[in-house]
C-alpha cells in the first residue's frame, strides 16, 4: 500500500552511486518525496513544513559519499533530523522534592489512560516502588471498575471513592492516604475528554493545583492524525505537560503524531505502549520510531522480539547468520516456530527495513495460515536440501511434497520465497556492513 | 413479515447533525469558508487549500486530486471570484462520500430473525459508547433491543456495558471476563430468538487489525452468529475514531478482509477532528458511512449524510436542506 520512503527516494533519484554534491534539482525532488512520506504518516502539515526546509538546508551541497547512493544520502539526513527532533535523550520520569511522586495520566477519550496507569505501576514496581492507582474518572460507565479489576490483576492498591465524588476531591484524598500509608509513587488516572471541552480542561486544571503533580503524562494514540497538534498544544497550555506515552504502537499506524507533538510542544516522550497487556510498556528509543515513521522497519526490535524467546546467544547468533545470507531452511523453520509465539509473521517481516513492495508481495503469500504448510514441508526435507535449498530439484521436490501431503508447485514456490527473503537479508547485511544503515539499527 | 426502513427523512436527521457538530463548529470557524471568502485567486489559495484538507485528515492523495480538480474546473469556467467556485470543491467532496454511501443497503427487519449488528473496531475508538447509541436509536423506532457482551477480554468491559443495559433498559447477555466471546455470542442469538428480539447488538472486544489471530476471532464469532440466523450479522458496523489518521484506511481494509463490513461509522466528531479519512474510505472501499457519533451520551448519534457532513464540517454552513 505504502513504498517506504527509501524505495521513493531511490526511484527518483537513481540506484547508482555517485561522487559530487546533491543538486538542488535533486534536493527539490527529493523533499517532494520526504513531504509526502511523513503526511502519510500523519505527521503534522505545519510541522511537515519546517522538517523539510530544515532537511532541505542540510541537504543542498551535501557531499554524497563515494559508497553512498543520493537517495541514501538523503534518507540518512531525514533520519538524523527525525532522531534530533524526537529527542536524543531519553528523560526520564522526574523526581519529587518531597514524596511521593505523583504522576497524573491525561488525554483524550480512548487513548489508553487507565491501562497504561497499570502499566506504569507495573514498570515502578519492578525497580522496587511502591505504587498506589487513584480512580479519577467518576464519567465513563464502569470506570473505577476498571481500575480496580486491573488493580488486582497487578496486585496494585487502588483508591476510589465510587462515582458520586468531585474527582479534585478523589485525587486529594488519594494522594493524602498514599502519603499516610507510605505508597510512592501515586498514579492518577482521569477521564478522557476533549481538549475544546472547558468545563473537563478546568476540572484537570483544578486536579493539577490541588495535588502538584511531578509529572503530567499526556496519553496519546499513535493512529492519531492530524489534530494530534491541537490537542498536544491544548493540553499543553492548561497544565504544562511534562511528558508524552505513545500508545498502541503494536498496531501499524506510522506514528507521526508523535513527532508533530514533540515538535510543536517540546513534551519528551517517555514511554510506548506496546499491547494490550499490562506488561506492554517499554522506553522510548529515538532512532527506532524514526525509522517507523519512515516506514524504513525496525530491525532492532526484531531482534528484541526474538530475543524474547530466545536467549541473547542465539539472537546475536541469529542477526549474524541473517545478515551473511546463512540462514537456512532449518534456521527458518526453527523461527517460525519461535515466530509463532511471538506474533504474526507479516509482522516480523515488515520490520526487515527498506525493502518495500517486494516485501509486502512476499509477506502476502506467506500468512499465518499458511505456517502450517510450510513446516510439514520443511520438515519433509532431508537435512542437505534444507542447507541447500538451491539443490532442491523436480525428483526432490516431488517427494518432498509427498511426504508433506501438499503439491509439488508449493514446495517450488516456497523455495522460491526463502530465496527471495534470503536475498534480501544478504543485501541489508551488506549495505550494513558498508556502515550504510542508520545509526541505531545494529 | 414485518418491513421497516431504518432511516429517517432528511431533513431530521440534518438538524441533529448540525446540533451534534455545534461544539467543532463553534470551536473552529470553518477556515475552507474564510478561504474561498477572499475574494480573489491570490498566489497561496491552492496551497493553503490543500493544507486545510491535509489538516482535516484527507491524507495527501485526495487532497491533490480535489485541488487539481478545483483548478480544472475554475480554469475551465473562467471563475475568478472563489465565491463562485466553492460548489464545485462541495460537490467533488460529496461525491466521494456518496460513492459509498450509494451501496447502503436498506435494511430489513423481519418479524421472529432478530436483527444483528456486530460492532468492531480497534482498542479505544467507542465501540461500547456506540452500541448504547445504537440501542437507543432503535428503541425510538419502537423495536426491542438486546445487547451482548462480546468483549470479554477488558477490564471491566462487560461492567460498562452492564451499566449501558440499565441506563436504557436493555437486557445484557454476559458471561465472566476472560469467557470465549463465542460462546457469548452463542448464548445471545438464543435468548434473542427465545424473547423474540428485534434487535441484538453484539460488542467485541477492541483489536488491533495487523493481529491476524485476533482478526480470525472475529471471523469466528460471525460464523457462530451464521449457524443460528443465516443472514446474521445483517450489519457489521465499523467504529472508526474521527482522529485516526492515514492509519484508518488501513483498519477499514483490514477489517472488511475478516468480517466483510456492512456500515462504517465515525465516533467522536464533537472533537475538533473531521473524521477526514471518511474520505478515502468512501474511495477505496466503498463501504457506506452511516452514522457519527457526536459526544458521550446515548443520543448523540446522527445518520451520516454526505452533504451535511461536508456543509457542517468543512464548509461551516447550515442545518441541511
Amino acid at each position: 500500500m505504502f513504498e517506504s520512503l527509501s524505495d521513493r527516494l531511490t526511484e527518483t533519484l537513481g540506484k547508482l552511486s555517485r561522487k559530487g554534491r546533491l543538486t538542488e534539482a535533486d534536493v527539490d525532488d527529493a523533499m517532494k518525496e520526504v513531504r509526502r512520506a511523513l503526511l502519510e504518516a500523519d505527521v503534522n502539515f505545519r510541522v511537515v513544513k519546517d522538517f523539510v526546509s530544515a532537511v532541505r538546508e542540510r541537504a543542498v551541497g551535501q557531499d554524497v559519499l563515494k559508497s553512498l547512493t543520493p537517495a541514501q544520502t538523503v534518507i540518512g539526513i531525514v533520519h538524523e533530523e527525525l532522531v534530533r527532533v524526537l529527542g536524543t535523550e531519553r528523560e526520564p520520569l522526574r523526581v519529587p522534592d518531597r514524596p511521593p511522586q505523583i504522576i497524573m495520566l491525561v488525554g483524550l477519550q480512548g487513548s489508553g489512560k487507565t491501562t497504561h496507569a497499570a502499566k506504569l505501576a507495573v514498570h515502578l514496581r519492578k525497580q522496587g516502588r511502591n505504587p498506589i492507582m487513584v480512580a479519577g474518572d467518576v464519567y465513563r460507565p464502569a470506570a473505577v471498575n476498571q481500575l480496580q479489576s486491573l488493580g488486582k490483576q497487578v496486585n496494585v492498591p487502588v483508591y476510589d471513592e465510587g462515582v458520586q465524588k468531585n474527582p479534585v476531591d478523589i485525587a486529594s484524598n488519594g494522594v493524602r492516604f498514599a502519603i499516610e500509608r507510605g505508597y510512592n509513587p501515586v498514579i492518577i488516572d482521569t477521564a478522557g475528554r476533549l481538549q475544546i471541552d472547558e468545563p473537563m480542561m478546568q476540572e484537570l486544571v483544578n486536579v493539577k493545583n490541588k495535588v502538584n503533580p511531578t509529572e503530567i503524562l499526556l496519553v496519546a494514540d499513535a493512529m492519531t492524525g492530524q489534530e494530534a497538534v491541537s490537542v498536544a498544544q491544548s493540553f499543553h497550555d492548561r497544565l504544562g505537560v511534562t511528558g508524552l506515552i505513545l500508545t498502541k504502537m503494536d498496531g501499524d499506524a506510522r506514528g507521526g503524531a508523535a513527532l508533530s507533538i514533540r515538535s510543536v510542544t517540546g513534551v519528551p516522550i517517555k514511554f510506548i505502549g506496546t499491547g494490550e497487556k499490562v506488561d506492554a510498556l517499554e522506553p522510548f528509543f529515538p532512532d527506532r520510531l524514526a525509522q517507523r515513521i519512515l516506514g524504513m522497519g525496525d530491525i532492532q526490535s526484531l531482534v528484541d522480539r526474538a530475543r524474547e524467546q530466545t536467549t541473547e546467544e542465539d539472537a546475536v547468533k541469529l542477526q549474524d547468520k541473517m545478515l551473511k545470507g546463512k540462514f537456512d531452511l532449518d534456521d527458518f523453520l526453527d523461527q517460525l516456530q519461535k515466530i509463532k509465539k511471538m506474533g504474526p509473521i507479516g509482522q516480523l517481516l515488515e520490520m526487515i527495513p527498506g525493502v518495500g513492495q517486494q516485501l509486502k508481495d512476499a509477506k502476502s503469500q506467506i500468512s499465518d495460515d499458511d505456517y502450517k504448510q510450510i513446516e510439514s514441508i520443511i520438515q519433509s526435507m532431508t537435512p542437505l536440501e534444507r542447507k541447500h535449498p538451491e539443490r532442491i530439484d523436480f525428483r526432490r521436490r516431488k517427494r518432498i511434497a509427498a511426504g508433506a501431503g501438499r503439491n509439488p508447485s508449493d514446495v517450488g514456490q516456497l523455495v522460491k520465497q526463502f530465496d527471495e527473503m534470503q536475498r534480501m537479508m544478504k543485501q541489508f547485511g551488506k549495505m550494513a556492513k558498508k556502515g550504510k544503515m542508520p545509526k541505531g539499527l545494529m | 413479515m414485518v418491513f421497516s426502513r431504518l432511516f429517517r427523512r432528511q431533513t431530521e436527521a440534518d438538524q441533529q447533525l448540525s446540533k451534534g457538530l455545534e461544539k467543532t463548529r463553534r470551536g473552529v470557524f470553518s477556515e475552507i469558508a474564510k478561504l474561498f471568502d477572499r475574494g480573489a485567486f491570490d498566489e497561496d489559495f491552492y496551497d493553503v487549500l490543500e493544507m486545510l484538507l491535509i489538516q482535516a485528515d484527507l491524507g495527501w492523495d485526495i487532497s491533490q486530486q480535489l485541488v487539481e480538480d478545483l483548478k480544472a474546473s475554475v480554469a475551465e469556467h473562467g471563475i475568478t471570484d472563489p465565491q463562485f467556485a466553492k460548489d464545485y470543491l462541495r460537490s467533488d467532496m460529496v461525491r466521494l462520500l456518496e460513492l459509498a454511501t450509494r451501496n447502503r443497503k436498506v435494511k430489513i427487519l423481519q418479524r421472529g430473525v432478530p436483527f444483528v449488528i456486530m460492532v468492531v473496531g480497534v482498542n479505544g475508538v467507542g465501540k461500547t459508547t456506540s452500541i448504547a447509541k445504537l440501542a437507543a436509536y432503535h428503541q425510538r423506532f419502537g423495536r426491542t433491543v438486546m445487547l451482548a457482551a462480546g468483549d470479554t477480554f477488558r477490564a471491566a468491559a462487560i461492567d460498562q456495558l452492564k451499566v449501558w443495559g440499565e441506563r436504557l433498559d436493555v437486557p445484557v447477555i454476559a458471561q465472566t471476563q476472560g469467557s470465549d466471546p463465542g460462546a457469548v455470542v452463542f448464548d445471545a442469538m438464543q435468548a434473542a430468538h427465545n424473547r423474540d428480539i428485534d434487535v441484538l447488538i453484539v460488542d467485541t472486544a477492541g483489536r488491533l487489525h495487523n493481529k491476524s489471530n485476533l482478526m480470525a476471532e472475529l471471523s469466528k464469532i460471525r460464523k457462530i452468529m451464521q449457524r443460528h440466523v443465516e443472514e446474521a450479522p445483517q450489519e457489521v458496523l465499523l467504529v472508526i475514531d474521527a482522529t485516526t489518521g492515514q492509519n484508518g484506511l488501513v483498519q477499514a481494509k483490514e477489517f472488511a478482509k475478516s468480517v466483510d463490513i456492512t456500515d462504517i461509522m465515525i465516533a467522536k466528531l464533537d472533537g475538533t477532528a473531521k473524521g477526514g479519512i471518511a474520505f478515502s474510505v468512501a474511495r477505496e472501499l466503498g463501504t457506506p458511512i452511516s452514522y457519527i457519533g457526536t459526544g458521550e451520551k446515548a443520543t448523540d448519534l446522527a445518520e451520516f449524510h454526505p452533504e451535511s457532513y461536508v456543509d457542517s464540517l468543512f464548509f461551516g454552513e447550515g442545518d441541511g436542506l
